[in-house]
């Protein structure tokens, strides 16, 4: 099994503070692996550092075995497609323009997208369900109607890697799957999926694997079937977690009340 | 206005306004010539009163409000592009504070005073070249406010650009008050911004700041482009961020403190252009060629009504810029979609 993106020992952080500590996990191909932990647990940092955005203080993040910090940036860039949480246009932009963006790192300094760029972003946006919103500025959508055009922007790069932090976010039911069927698409097609999320369903439903966060260090990590288990959910949230066999041997989640730790 | 307008036809568009402006900037003055009289002392013929005021004149001032108005406006989209804030203009980081303080002090030490007449004062070399140490002055200290742990901090870098104005206002006032009065006078007339100090040396000296700031420029579109997404993200694409922020600080503090050695303070071109072009284009490449093109428009155009409203009297084309482009400015914010 190949192994396009792993940590060993990786530490990494702002200011004085640690966020994650001496994470050490291979995300292999073929996977979506599902980020799980309370706020502030480390999951936008460890997307962050896998994406190179935030450079590793200890220890070192592989993209296909090499170091990425010795990798050309344009072809890292080609390699790994980073959506961050939230964000707000500065000026306005078309989401044409805006899924184009994605293909920055396929482009020459100057000249128009090739027919290659341009069907990119005709194809991100139909699967993202977008295709009409097109010609419509960023500023004039709703939440939900944005983040499935930054989705986009994300997919019409190519990347074999996808880190995505909360993908699902203000997404209704129907495009929540949307979401969902991109990643399992991508891990098929043989690259590696590594997203994070609040919404046990999603992890459930969407994510092969999960890697449990607590205080920036890994409490747990395999197969759903292996680590969203009622133990672990409700040592890791401090809820009552209650799992049952779905369809697909796919585990169903219901989560109760807080109960004391 | 469609946006999906190839910018290509605005660009033909502002050049075909650019010709008509320099055409009537040429033709109009506290003498109005006739087009075949202007065309000949071009060419060096007709009387000699017409081939002074044409060639000597009324050339080298169009020609310095052409790349005067287009440095201003080159300089704010390029920083609007590196701040990510559509308030930015060039004077934001210093360059006005740093350049005004160069200048008071070259104008007390006496520098300039020499050339005698009001209109002369701009010949000497001297003032420009303190405005222009003033300037890079002050921007060096904004950038060095702004730098934390080798990084260009966006944020830091407005409020710094901000303090080192306030500062530069300080010294201003402190040395208006102590200073000798015949000699502020220099000064002031600077501050309130005028193209009569034109000349083929300023007109030469600016065209090569526009063309090198030009193509440092052009090649960073594409990273401003993605810097819209934010910083982080545009690293992710495959952007040299930090690279890009350097070169476009560099480059748009250059076009800045250039032209106001020239031409003194004259707002609302770098503030108000990029903001019109970013109607008609969101790319960053036609971006910053339009707003060239659309602040020589502008500033020539103001230099004309500032020469011919009350000729032979003149009017400071500073406050022609902000009469028109207060206006226009509220205008395009009411109208934004």
């Amino acid at each position: 099994m190949t192994v396009p993106l792993a940590t060993e020992g990786l530490t990494a952080g702002y200011g004085a503070r640690d966020v994650i500590t001496e994470i050490t996990h291979a995300f292999t191909a073929g996977r979506v692996t599902a980020l799980l932990g309370e706020n502030g647990a480390g999951k936008s940092t460890l997307l962050k550092a896998l994406a190179g955005v935030v450079p590793a203080r200890r220890g070192t993040v592989r993209l296909g075995g090499r170091p990425l910090s010795v990798i050309p940036r344009r072809e890292a860039a080609r390699a790994l497609g980073y959506l961050p949480q939230g964000f707000e246009p500065l000026f306005p932009i078309l989401a044409r323009d805006l899924v184009l963006l994605g293909r920055t790192p396929w482009r020459t300094a100057f000249g128009a997208p090739s027919a290659r760029d341009r069907a990119s972003v005709d194809a991100a946006l139909s699967e993202m369900d977008a295709g009409m919103l097109a010609e419509t500025d960023l500023g004039a959508m709703s939440g939900g109607e944005r983040q499935r055009i930054l989705l986009a922007r994300v997919l019409a790069g190519e990347p074999e890697v996808l880190l995505l932090d909360e993908p699902a976010a203000n997404l209704d039911p129907r495009h929540r799957f949307l979401v969902i069927d991109a990643m399992r698409r991508r891990a098929e097609a043989g690259g590696a999926v590594v997203f994070s999320t609040h919404e046990l369903d999603v992890a459930s439903q969407g994510a092969d694997d999960a890697v449990l966060l607590s205080g920036g260090r890994v409490l747990a990590a395999g197969p759903i079937a292996d680590t969203l288990t009622e133990p672990l959910l409700s040592a890791l949230f401090g809820v009552s977690a209650c799992v049952t066999p779905g369809a697909g041997g796919r585990p169903l989640v219901s989560i109760g009340p807080t109960r004391a730790r | 206005m469609n946006p999906r307008r190839p910018a290509w036809v605005w660009g033909v568009v502002l050049l075909g306004a650019l010709l008509a402006a320099l055409l009537a900037s040429l033709l109009l003055g506290s003498v109005s010539l006739a087009p075949h009289d202007v065309l000949r002392a071009l060419l060096g013929r007709g009387d000699a009163g017409t081939v002074s005021i044409v060639r000597e004149l009324r050339l080298p001032r169009a020609l310095l409000a052409v790349l005067v108005g287009g440095a201003l406006a080159l300089s704010g989209a390029a920083l609007q592009a590196l701040l990510g804030n559509p308030l930015a203009d060039p004077y934001l980081l210093g360059v006005s504070g740093g350049a005004a303080c160069g200048t008071l002090v070259g104008s007390l030490l006496g520098l300039g005073a020499s050339a005698g007449a009001r209109a002369g004062i701009f010949d000497a070399l001297a003032l420009p070249f303190a405005a222009f140490l003033g300037a890079l002055a002050a921007v060096l200290v904004v950038g060095i406010g702004a730098s934390a742990g080798g990084r260009l901090d966006r944020g830091r870098l407005l409020l710094s650009g901000v303090v080192v104005n306030a500062l530069a206002s300080a010294i201003l006032l402190f040395l208006l008050s102590f200073g000798d009065p015949s000699r502020t006078q220099t000064f002031v007339f600077w501050m309130l911004g005028s193209l009569a100090g034109a000349t083929p040396g300023a007109v030469a000296a600016l065209s090569v700041y526009a063309a090198l700031s030009l193509a440092l420029l052009l090649p960073l579109a594409r990273a401003f482009d993605a810097l819209t997404l934010g910083e982080e993200t545009a690293a992710t694409l495959g952007i040299r961020v930090e690279t890009a922020k350097r070169t476009a600080y560099v480059a748009a503090s250059l076009l800045a403190a250039a032209a106001v050695a020239y031409a003194g303070i004259i707002g609302f071109v770098g503030l108000l252009v990029p903001h019109a072009v970013r109607r008609v284009t969101r790319s960053h490449r036609a971006l910053l060629l339009l707003s060239f093109l659309g602040g020589a428009v502008l500033l020539v155009v103001s230099d004309v009504v500032a020469r011919s409203l009350f000729a032979p009297a003149e009017i400071s084309v500073g406050a022609i810029t902000a009469l028109l482009g207060a206006p226009a400015f509220l205008f395009l914010l009411r109208a934004r979609p």
